[in-house]
């Protein structure tokens, strides 16, 4: 019970006590506690990161979603104008065509009325010399009368 | 568990077989061998374990001896955190937990059977054996005078010796008490290490006393049909002395490191 030498011996052990716990229990623990502390906050604060770059990101989703449906709108509206462009376009060629097609019958028609006409005005002098070779019951030289078979041909 | 195992009969003679130290020497050149043996092998406990964890802490997953170690380490570290806010000194902690776990597994050696490690040091040969280093007058008082010398030093680094002294004289009557001041600043002051020491060895000391005489009761009585009744008696008070004891521990070891960070954070403080 008495105060002895032990008491320096303890004290000097209680140093070395507290030197050893601080070198190989509180100062590794401590240490990996402050890791994960640190890590914690830094994934937290990641996190936060994360949140706020998906917000910039779906705003500019967004907006490169509006700009492509004008965009996409800007397209139809320009491929409907061409559409009309190309009917109307097409209507003209169409119509063109047509009065092409109308005319050059028009022309085929004439032509065929003139020769028609050529024909029946060369029967018609033929007939005419018959008829005047029967009437005068000799030859008629057609070739003394031409200027003026060309003169009955012509007023047919 | 017999009694007066080895020092002739008696109960006063078992009980004071059983609070003697081993020692070499006498006098103040008493060396308590078994305290000292108990307090290093619990100490190299600490060590051993401490070292074991450290090789293989985990940040991410900590096991579950890790997560019990954590816990008392933060457990640790908030009651520092209520007297130390801002953390500047970092002995505090340390010395905090070394407190806490070496004085909790030092009064545990209080739980082990009172003859049990006695009796096993008498069949090798060694006479006398105190197995409790807390129950050790010289153990708590060097742990209390560590931190007194810890409370003086940083006292002078923060206050100053100036302001130190000043406590002394103008506390806690004013400056026209100085003799006064003096003496209740100095009383204040002492009765701080030595309450700490005594608080801690008293527990123990006077639990360490009431397992010895309730391992009298089967043992001084053994012979005749009073063991019948004594034996199981002995069984339940051990028992029920054990649980509650198992807290008292606890808890001189809660309040030896609590004072200790409270003591010292008193030093820490400017305004007295």
């Amino acid at each position: 019970m008495n105060i002895t030498v032990t008491l320096i011996a303890q004290i000097i052990a209680f140093v070395i006590m507290v030197w050893l716990v601080n070198k190989f229990l509180w100062g590794p623990v401590s240490s990996i506690l402050e890791a994960r502390r640190k890590k914690i906050a830094e994934g937290l604060s990641a996190s936060e990161r994360g949140k706020h770059e998906l917000k910039l990101a779906e705003e500019r989703a967004t907006e490169i979603l509006k700009e492509s449906k004008e965009k996409a709108a800007e397209i139809v509206a320009q491929a409907q104008s061409r559409h009309n462009e190309i009917l109307d376009e097409a209507k003209e060629n169409a119509r063109a065509e047509a009065d092409r097609i109308i005319d050059a019958g028009r022309a085929e028609v004439e032509q065929e009325l003139n020769r028609a006409k050529e024909d029946l005005r060369a029967q018609v002098a033929r007939l005419s010399v018959t008829g005047a070779e029967r009437v005068l019951k000799r030859e008629v030289d057609a070739k003394a009368h031409e200027s003026a078979l060309d003169d009955l041909a012509a007023q047919i | 568990m017999s009694a007066a195992e080895g020092s002739g009969s008696g109960t006063v003679a078992y009980i004071q077989h059983h609070l003697t130290n081993l020692h070499v020497g006498e006098g103040f050149w008493q060396l308590n061998i078994d305290t000292l043996f108990f307090s290093a092998l619990l100490g190299a406990l600490i060590i051993f374990a401490a070292r074991s964890l450290g090789k293989r802490l985990e940040a991410g997953t900590p096991g579950g001896f890790q997560n019990f170690v954590e816990s008392v380490l933060e457990f640790v570290d908030e009651q520092v955190n209520d007297s130390f806010p801002s953390r500047d000194n970092k002995l505090i902690a340390p010395l905090a937990l070394t407190i806490l776990v070496w004085v909790w597994l030092m009064n545990f050696m209080d739980l082990i059977p009172v003859d049990l490690l006695p009796a096993i040091a008498h069949s090798i040969g060694i006479e006398y054996l105190k197995v409790v280093p807390t129950t050790d007058l010289n153990t708590t008082l060097a742990l209390a005078l560590t931190v007194f010398a810890l409370t003086v030093y940083y006292n002078i680094r923060i206050k100053g010796l100036g302001g130190y002294l000043k406590m002394f004289l103008f506390h806690p009557f004013g400056k026209f008490m100085i003799p006064v001041n003096i003496v209740m600043t100095a009383i204040e002051e002492l009765a701080k290490p030595i309450s700490l020491a005594l608080r801690l060895f008293g527990n123990m000391f006077a639990g360490e006393l009431v397992f010895l005489l309730i391992a009298l009761l089967g043992g001084a009585t053994a012979i005749g049909a009073g063991l019948l009744i004594f034996f199981p008696l002995q069984v339940v008070l051990d028992l029920a002395w054990l649980m509650f004891h198992i807290l008292i521990i606890t808890l001189q070891a809660f309040i030896f490191m609590v004072l200790t960070i409270v003591y010292l954070g008193m030093a820490h403080t400017e305004d007295h």
